[in-house]
């Protein structure tokens, strides 16, 4: 079962990704619309098909197939609108510092608490999009981020990761 | 013509960000601050860059509906603007881990964690 559920994922990937990029390029079976021809469709089968059964073992190494849920793809995607607020943040923040020169760079260790791989590096990310952050190392076995904080305050664990870990516990743990 | 507007502001605030990593680049004293200017201002940018494209991209094939390939540009951008997302972030995380171990300290910095921990290993 868990072979088929490697398979199936990366299958449904390989299709996603050759159907999005060739969409709207050719002949259409509908007259008209900006679909595919059957062509395409037969070659993105035949071309998903192998390169799920070569390569299925290399995308899905751990046997946690809680990603398959597409609840939490659709959390995802709710999270880009905070996420997105926080950028905006972050640019008139830059903007600030760039032109008074007011920093108190430090490099400061949190912990968020997360377990999963995926959700550390989506914490990653999303620190070094938001305000004054930037992640420098990863400690895998204690789970902790070393972060460039430009400018210096008490607390950091919760001031820098606190609302990004609430959002990124919900889909990715 | 509202649709020229609205590409003419997305190009606006787009040139702007990116214009403002430039000069962060150059204002700031050390390679973490430099990061920190040329990763959130450059994405920010950008990311309104790929809006500009997909916006114009939507208008044309809403008035010219046989044209598929402008709809296809639009998909296209949209898988730009998500490589953009994800692999900006780290190429800045790559650089500053590599700057850190090559032996680069944060230039007036108050605290650093890092070194401390390196130095205990």
């Amino acid at each position: 079962m868990d072979d088929f559920k490697r398979f199936f994922s990366t299958f449904l990937l390989a299709l996603g990704t050759y159907l999005i990029l060739t969409f709207a390029a050719g002949v259409s079976i509908v007259e008209g619309t900006p679909l595919w021809g059957y062509e395409q469709l037969v070659l993105a089968f035949s071309v998903a098909l192998i390169v799920a059964s070569v390569t299925s073992h290399i995308l899905c190494r751990k046997d946690d197939f809680r990603m398959l849920n597409p609840v939490r793809w659709g959390i995802m995607l709710v999270y880009l609108i905070p996420l997105f607020i926080e950028m905006v943040k972050a640019n008139f923040d830059v903007a600030y510092r760039v032109i008074t020169g007011n920093i108190r760079p430090g490099i400061v260790r949190i912990k968020p608490g997360l377990e999963k791989d995926l959700s550390i590096t989506l914490l990653a990310n999303s620190i070094t999009l938001t305000p004054g952050t930037l992640t420098v190392d990863v400690d895998e076995d204690k789970k902790e981020l070393y972060i460039h904080w430009i400018k210096v305050r008490k607390n950091p664990t919760e001031t820098i990761s606190g609302r990004f870990t609430k959002w990124i516990r919900r889909f990715a743990e | 013509m509202i649709v020229l507007t609205i590409l003419y502001i997305l190009l606006a605030v787009s040139i702007i960000f990116n214009g403002l990593g430039i000069i962060g680049l150059h204002r700031f004293p050390d390679v973490y601050t430099r990061l920190h200017a040329a990763t959130k201002c450059t994405t920010f940018g950008t990311i309104f860059m790929t809006f500009t494209i997909m916006v114009y991209g939507g208008a044309m094939y809403y008035w010219y509906p046989a044209q598929e390939q402008y709809l296809n540009m639009v998909i296209h951008t949209f898988v730009a603007l998500i490589a953009i997302l994800v692999t900006n972030p780290t190429g800045a995380h790559a650089l500053a881990r590599a700057a850190h171990r090559v032996g680069v300290h944060p230039e007036k910095a108050v605290l650093d964690h890092l070194a401390d921990k390196e130095e205990k290993e």
